[in-house]
């Protein structure tokens, strides 16, 4: 059996006496990509924080690739990179100096090579001697992404890497993710890119009130949840909507030439094609959206109640 | 891409690379960290060397910059080995760089031990120069060499673990003020590096024994000048009493990352 690259065992946390984490278990598989979501305030960054050392474990046990991150916090540590959400930085120090404080913290001594592949692939080539307090927003989560990378870490959290980046950075930064993960490292990351979550996730994982209410394949979880929208051009005007159709949610638009309806999770547009031709509504043209992450999170956490338990 | 594989492990490295960066901290900002209390010591000096000093007599057979400057020299590895540890752990607090401490496999006793020896580092540099400063005004005949500086090495040991002690605890700026100027000038300013305590009424002489700051100037002044109110063994004695208190107050909040995790 492979080793998972991160378990998390009935993790909880509470913040005095608030529940924060309440007994969240998963696996993330090595090689994986791994998202995790939710609004804010359900317990992503916690979560993470415990997986880094930064907060204490309430209760419950995190093993990485193996080890337990509280009795061999020496090893899991080394073999976990993280960037945070809040720009961390040291404003003493310029880049270089402090990505050389970093490995050094980390117990090993920088191989050039990585560091310079680094400094290339996230620009900071020109900036390494300028201090932290004259860097750009944009350079100092680029320059935190070299920091969480540096001592070559298995497994990589990237906690809202984008958050308040611009386009061009956030597409660079989600290129760079792709590229070090066909090397093998493990990614665990949370945004609030949806878009992006689903294009860059294998598996995503939704939190809410500190409990897991979802966990899937990217895939799987869009095409079980999603709903589609469908706008059916007819050829010729209807004056009035069948009940079979208004209990679908189905409404009369474009002088009674257009319906437009979102399709529940059960129908096919074959259905309601069968449906239409049933009604003596011959169907002129159809257009289908299908729902992406963006919908099935607002659904699924609308829906998830302050208690409710994940089942898979 | 490069070869992915973790480098080799060298678990003394985190706490050098600390210790490094301390050191390099207040090296970064040496006109704060070292040049302004050389200054204020160098004023003291000059004060009560060249001026006030002809005029004062506390102690027989030496001038009253002799008798002050071992105090003055102590004032500045107490002042700065204390400020050292207390306002980098405290701004990292702060700040919130902290984080990039706790992520590492940096072990407690590898935390505590870099902030004291950059914090000593710098008290004891700060005391050395202002010795050099001293040589001007007046030369000390440095009767007990070794003790002197054992003296000087634990008050910088002892401040350290204060320094990480108030950043621990302070929430703010306004409270780490507090805990200088509050605690720790009252005690020096009042631990006799001025006058001797043996020329106080015996009530204040009597109160200035509770103050932990007396054994550590009175044993220092006795190993320069060769004469003091106390003997070796009582001030060191109650001195490394002191500070292995405050190392294990020190060491348990490290350990146990009081206010470092939440």
């Amino acid at each position: 059996m492979i080793t998972p690259a991160l378990a998390i065992h009935e993790l909880t946390k509470d913040y005095d006496g608030q529940p924060a984490v309440k007994g969240l278990s998963f696996t993330i598989a090595p090689g994986e990509i791994f998202g995790l979501l939710g609004p804010n305030g359900a317990g992503k960054s916690t979560t993470i924080n415990m997986i880094a050392g930064v907060t204490r474990l309430g209760g419950g046990r995190i093993e990485v690739f193996g080890f337990d991150n509280c009795r061999d916090y020496r090893t899991t540590r080394r073999l976990v990179g993280v960037m945070h959400q809040e720009v961390v930085i040291d404003n003493f120090f310029t880049i270089d100096q402090t990505l050389k404080f970093h490995a050094g913290y980390y117990g090993v001594r920088v191989d050039p090579a990585w560091r310079q592949m680094l400094i290339e692939r996230l620009g900071l080539g020109p900036h390494l001697h300028k201090v932290m307090i004259k860097l750009s927003g944009g350079l100092k989560r680029r320059f935190m992404i070299a920091k969480a990378m540096l001592h070559k870490p298995r497994l990589l959290i990237l906690d809202e890497p984008t958050a308040g980046v611009d386009v061009e950075l956030r597409h660079t930064l989600w290129e760079f993710v792709r590229e070090i993960n066909r090397q093998g490292i493990t990614i665990l990351l949370t945004t609030h890119y949806l878009e992006e979550a689903e294009q860059m996730c294998d598996r995503i994982a939704i939190m809410h009130h500190g409990e897991l209410i979802a966990l899937e394949a990217t895939g799987a979880l869009v095409e079980r949840l999603g709903t589609r929208g469908v706008i059916v051009h007819l050829r010729g005007p209807v004056e009035a909507l069948p009940t079979e159709l208004l209990a679908w949610g189905a409404q009369l638009d474009g002088g009674g030439r257009t319906v437009r309806l979102t399709l529940p999770p059960a129908q096919t547009t074959g259905d309601l094609l069968d449906l239409l031709g049933r009604c003596g509504m011959p169907v002129a043209d159809l257009e289908t959206k299908r729902a992406g992450l963006e919908e099935v999170f607002l659904q699924i956490t609308k829906d998830a109640p302050a208690n409710g338990e994940y089942t898979p | 891409m490069s070869d992915l594989r973790p480098p080799e492990f060298i678990s003394w490295l985190p706490f050098y690379t600390l210790f490094q960066k301390e050191v390099r901290r207040f090296l970064r900002v040496a006109s704060q960290t070292l040049v302004t209390p050389v200054i204020t010591a160098a004023l003291y000096l000059f004060i009560f060397g060249a001026t006030l000093g002809e005029r004062i007599s506390v102690l027989e057979g030496f001038s009253y910059a002799q008798f002050v400057i071992p105090g003055l020299i102590l004032m500045g590895v107490i002042n700065n080995s204390f400020s050292n540890a207390a306002s980098s752990l405290f701004m990292s607090r702060y700040l919130g760089n902290i984080v990039d401490l706790l992520v590492t496999p940096l072990t407690p006793a590898q935390f505590i031990m870099a902030y004291t020896l950059a914090a000593m580092l710098r008290g004891l540099a700060v005391g050395v120069v202002v010795w050099l400063i001293s040589l001007l005004f007046a030369p000390l005949p440095w009767a007990y060499p070794l003790t002197t500086i054992a003296m000087a090495t634990l008050a910088s040991f002892l401040f350290a673990q204060f320094g990480i002690i108030t950043a621990i605890y302070a929430n703010s700026f306004d409270s780490l003020a507090m805990y200088t100027n509050f605690i720790l000038l009252p005690l020096i300013y009042l631990g006799g590096v001025f006058y001797p305590i043996s020329i106080l009424p015996p009530a204040w002489a009597g109160l200035s024994h509770l103050n932990p700051l007396f054994y550590l100037i009175d044993g220092f002044r006795h190993a320069l000048l060769g004469t003091g109110d106390l003997s070796f063994t009582t001030a060191f004695a109650v001195s490394g009493l002191i500070a292995l208190a405050l190392f294990a107050w020190a060491a348990t909040l490290i350990a146990r990352s009081y206010r470092l995790r939440t």
